[in-house]
């Protein structure tokens, strides 16, 4: 719906000329300069090893399917220690209230129940009431003064049986005094209500933000030709894997060691934390993050109930298991979205894309626990300026506390590209259509031509490769896109409503390089660890964590396209910080263009000491060598050959004199640049006028990342995160009423895409490697979710736009599209 | 709280216990049986990750009591490969990649277990009905779909030439 109303019109002054704070950070995005060059695409996967070798290319079946398949998967609630305690919590009521007492003397009658944790409790521990957030901000583990949103942790109960856990909750008698919450995130903008009084300054308004050149872009809409504005909410929503958030921590006292079983995507970085938090030496944190039952960003941030669920097991002295209900994931576990946005967008003349502007209000929670790059608190948002080709651009964010959960992030999303790609998808549909031209024909218009490539925007990042005009072709080839327009036409004429949206985004990921990228101080390189066996089999372990990517079938295909051996004889491990490298784990799809990468470079480290040993047992110089897919062979002369079977046997058996013994190498990589993926989608909608019910007819999507490892693991990763685009555009957004409660805390309200809703995607690609990844591959997981949203967007404005309507906030519900029917007098 | 005698089959094995009224079928089976295939996804049955076949039937095992399911034949996910050969179901799911995380995959497979058990031969549009009570947030379906189309075909043709 068009929106005359811009919410930010409410706010007293500009977010650029708030009051300074003492408190309030400033923070400007650094400008990330990439080492990259002009690379050709093509449509074919790139193969260089036979089948039997499985490097890649390879459409190999997962190596981590055969326990998946028959209920041999080890997830955290299977894990089952012998004298096991569990942990349940009791949850507030209330968005904003009071403590006044906690009494939790009849729940501790109940046999069964062993101990309740309060607040209290945890503050004569060692003030382990409050804990740091990923973000540098505090956030409460259980209060002692007050609640801040519905559903927080209030206090936690320990007991023998986890039905007596449950049982117990019931009996703790809580007397809050409620507070008026703020809800709405411009109101906590005049900090009437002050979500957090603990804080020396009192004001909701946590940081200011701002990439690109303002008085150029001012410049730019001063002169322009056309400006379109438009205000947009990106809805808070939530990742809903199909597994919640738990643990089992299990003290040993007599060892001194923690060991600790948890829904991690970040081992590595969580047993760092652990440690600076709770004063536990490092090495005696071992922190085992089994199989993970998908994460999507949801099991990076550290909730309170790990917490608590470790100092309960400190305080027993037995091991102690918590796993959340699916309501109490939904209710109090990190969200993401939540973004306010007003948009400007500049052309000139001859409607070519000049300038961007655009304001923003980032609604985080009762804390910023989001899990950006320390330096980028509204993460990578300045990429907003998409695949578009244009003069200057400038973004604010203004990040402010209400009373909801804390987060920011979690939903598959690549530190806020989503609410980016959104915003600049739709505003270029706007323009386009205030300008009558063709969306598809105005995106090519306005494209970064390939040859600009590598590309700086005006916002600062310097894009590695991208070929748009190929994607859009493609995908409109694929779906037929002039016989559409004609139909679509034809339908038009008789009352029928029929839309065609498209989104040709640009990702950035692959966080990064460490000048820049950093979480909690801690570099965002990450790693792999080789070795190979005598008999020529070998181990990989890397600092990632799969929560279903395949990473245990794609890495080995990388060592496997390195080295030779075939993929099958590489087993890959991850999760365990006691046995792999340290790493910052898997999210913002990060694992290929980092811990991906490091497999290369580890492997090459081997195939550097693999020369050696092959010159030696051939007795020819090193430099008369070369390497054919699993062996050295003499040039000119290539029956004179060791495989890398062979050479591993030697490097244990007959290695060199004054050579170090055996065959294994390690990689901490650090990439040069992020890597930017893209693709162009389009979805075809039919509008059910009496119902207001929006059908996806087709949906096509042309996703580019590069070199491809898997082509069966990409098309898995592209139809889930498509889905998961789906659903926020259509289904998905949790609602809270005016005081606070969450209106959609289950999944009876919380409604998740079925079989039946989702459609049969069509999938297309473009090959453009990375020029600076050692494989060219670019990551993909996010793309699809990043990109789907504004194409299913456009397709609905699309079919009502001749009735006047401009823009429809996501979810588009059939609610909201009938009333416009309704409004627009399409129906009575 | 009342204690009451359950005698059940799983997996073709005959198990009798002690249970308390209140326990979920999902969680005598996950704790008692220890047969942790069987997940939870839910506290209000909706997504199916506990979807288990009683008496022939799929069921959500987080909305049975195990006192209820006395006297039944129940299968799970431990219960459907043969000896170590897997079942057309699961060389399908691995076949055509109709699973990422796994945490879904046991119940979706014994939903549609369920489904070609009442219908050998059904179209797109079944299948997809067959397991709208089996929520997914990895995949996409798509590949779940194709998975189990190939599991209808691989069981016919074993049909024909048995």
């Amino acid at each position: 719906m068009s929106n005359e109303h811009d919410p930010f019109s409410a706010l007293d002054a500009p977010a650029d000329g708030l009051r300074q704070l003492a408190d309030r950070v400033e923070f400007h995005t650094p400008s990330p300069a990439g080492t990259s060059a002009a690379v050709a695409t093509s449509h074919e996967v790139r193969i260089t090893t036979p089948a039997s070798v499985s490097g890649i290319g390879h459409r190999m079946k997962r190596k981590e399917d055969p326990r998946f398949l028959q209920g041999k998967g080890n997830y955290v609630d299977d894990v089952k220690l012998p004298g096991m305690l569990y942990m349940d919590m009791v949850r507030s009521p209330y968005a904003h209230a009071k403590i006044l007492k906690i009494d939790a003397s009849e729940a501790l009658k109940i046999p069964g129940v062993l101990a309740v944790i309060t607040g209290e409790d945890l503050k004569a521990a060692g003030n382990l009431h409050w804990m740091p957030t990923l973000m540098s901000d505090t956030q409460m583990v259980l209060p002692i003064e007050k609640v801040v949103y519905y559903a927080q942790e209030i206090c936690a109960v320990i007991a023998t049986e986890r039905y007596i856990a449950a049982d117990a909750i019931q009996h703790v008698n809580v007397d809050y005094e409620p507070l008026d919450p703020v809800v709405n995130p411009f109101e906590a903008m005049k900090d009437k209500i002050i979500v957090r009084d603990d804080k020396e300054i009192k004001t909701n308004h946590i940081w200011h933000w701002e990439a690109g050149d303002k008085d150029a872009t001012d410049k730019i809409f001063d002169s322009a030709a056309k400006v379109v504005t438009q205000y947009m909410h990106i809805p808070r929503i939530h990742v809903a894997s199909i597994e919640t958030c738990g643990m089992v921590a299990d003290y040993s006292k007599i060892k001194g060691k923690m060991r600790i079983y948890m829904t991690s995507q970040a081992p590595h970085a969580h047993r760092t934390v652990f440690a600076l938090v709770s004063g536990l030496p490092e090495q005696k944190i071992q922190i085992i993050s089994p199989d993970i039952g998908g994460g999507f960003g949801g099991k990076v941030p550290v909730y309170p109930g790990y917490v608590v669920c470790a100092v309960a097991s400190i305080v027993t002295g037995r091991p102690v298991k918590w796993i959340e209900d699916r309501s109490e994931n939904l209710q109090a576990d990190s969200f993401a979205r939540d973004y306010h946005i007003t948009a400007e967008m500049a052309a000139d003349a001859n409607g070519h894309i000049t300038g961007l502007r655009v304001r923003t209000l980032a609604d985080n929670g009762a804390a910023d626990a989001a899990a950006n790059p320390s330096k980028f608190p509204a993460g990578l948002y300045s990429i907003c300026t998409g695949s578009y080709d244009m003069q200057a651009a400038h973004v604010v964010v203004d990040g402010v506390y209400t009373n909801k959960p804390p987060g920011g992030v979690a939903y598959r999303c690549s530190f806020r590209v989503t609410e980016a790609v959104h915003m600049v998808e739709r505003m270029t549909d706007i323009m386009a259509n205030e300008l009558g031209e063709d969306p598809a024909a105005f995106r090519m218009k306005n494209f970064i031509k390939p040859e600009q490539f590598p590309y700086k925007s005006p916002t600062g990042w310097e894009y590695d490769s991208g070929n748009y005009h190929a994607a859009l072709q493609l995908a409109m080839d694929m779906i037929g896109y002039d016989d559409l327009r004609k139909e679509q036409a034809e339908k038009r004429a008789r009352g029928e409503y029929m839309g065609i949206g498209i989104s040709s985004f640009t990702e950035v990921v692959g966080a990064g390089p460490s000048r820049d990228f950093d979480i909690l101080g801690i570099k965002m390189f990450d790693s792999a660890e080789i070795r190979i066996h005598p008999t020529g089999k070998a181990i990989a372990r890397f600092g990632t964590k799969s929560q279903g990517q395949g990473h245990e079938t794609t890495y080995a295909q990388i060592v496997a396209e390195e080295l030779g051996i075939p993929a099958n004889d590489i087993e890959v491990e991850e999760g365990d910080t006691d046995t792999a490298p340290y790493g910052l784990g898997t999210y913002a799809s990060r694992s290929t263009p980092t811990a991906g990468a490091a497999a290369s470079m580890a492997a090459r480290k081997i195939r550097a000491k693999a020369r050696k040993i092959a010159a030696y047992l051939l007795e020819v110089g090193e430099d008369d060598l070369e390497w054919n897919v699993d062996r050295w062979q003499v040039k000119g002369s290539p029956e004179q050959a060791k495989t890398i079977q062979e050479i591993a046997f030697a490097a244990y058996t007959n290695h060199p004199q004054g050579m170090e013994a055996g065959l294994e190498a390690t990689d901490y990589y650090d990439p040069p640049n992020l890597t930017f993926p893209f693709g162009s989608y389009i979805a075809v909608v039919d509008i059910d006028s009496g119902t207001g019910e929006v059908k996806i007819r087709r949906f096509v999507a042309v996703d580019d990342c590069g070199n491809i490892i898997n082509p069966l693991v990409v098309e898995g990763q592209i139809h889930g995160g498509l889905t998961m685009g789906l659903a926020p555009a259509l289904f998905e957004e949790i609602v809270y009423d005016e005081r606070g409660t969450n209106l959609t805390g289950t999944f009876m309200d919380y409604l998740l895409p079925t079989a039946v809703e989702t459609p049969k995607w069509e999938l297309g690609k473009t090959i453009t490697p990375s020029p600076h990844h050692p494989i060219g591959a670019k990551g993909v997981g996010e793309s699809p979710t990043v990109g789907a949203p504004p194409a299913i967007a456009n397709a609905v404005v699309d079919a009502l736009w001749h009735l006047g309507v401009r823009h429809i906030d996501i979810p588009i519900t059939p609610q909201k599209v009938w009333k416009i029917l309704r409004e627009k007098g399409v129906i009575d | 709280m009342s204690t009451h005698k359950v005698s059940l089959t799983v997996n073709g094995q005959a198990h009798s216990a002690e249970v308390e009224a209140r326990i979920l079928l999902v969680h005598f089976i996950r704790e008692q049986l220890n047969l942790t295939g069987t997940h939870v996804g839910c506290d209000t049955s909706s997504c199916g990750a506990c979807t288990v076949i009683v008496d022939g039937k799929a069921i959500k095992s987080c909305t049975m009591f195990a006192v209820q399911a006395e006297g039944t034949n129940v299968e799970t996910i431990e219960g459907v490969a043969t000896n170590g050969v897997l079942h057309p179901l699961q060389e399908g799911f691995w076949e055509r990649h109709g699973l990422q995380c796994g945490f879904c995959t046991p119940g979706m497979i014994m939903s549609a277990k369920a489904l070609l058990a009442k219908n050998p031969n059904p179209t797109e549009d079944e299948i997809r009905w067959g397991i709208s009570g089996n929520l997914c947030r990895c995949t996409g379906y798509v590949k779940i779909v194709e998975a189990i189309q190939y599991a209808a075909e691989k069981l016919n043709a074993q049909e024909v030439t048995a």
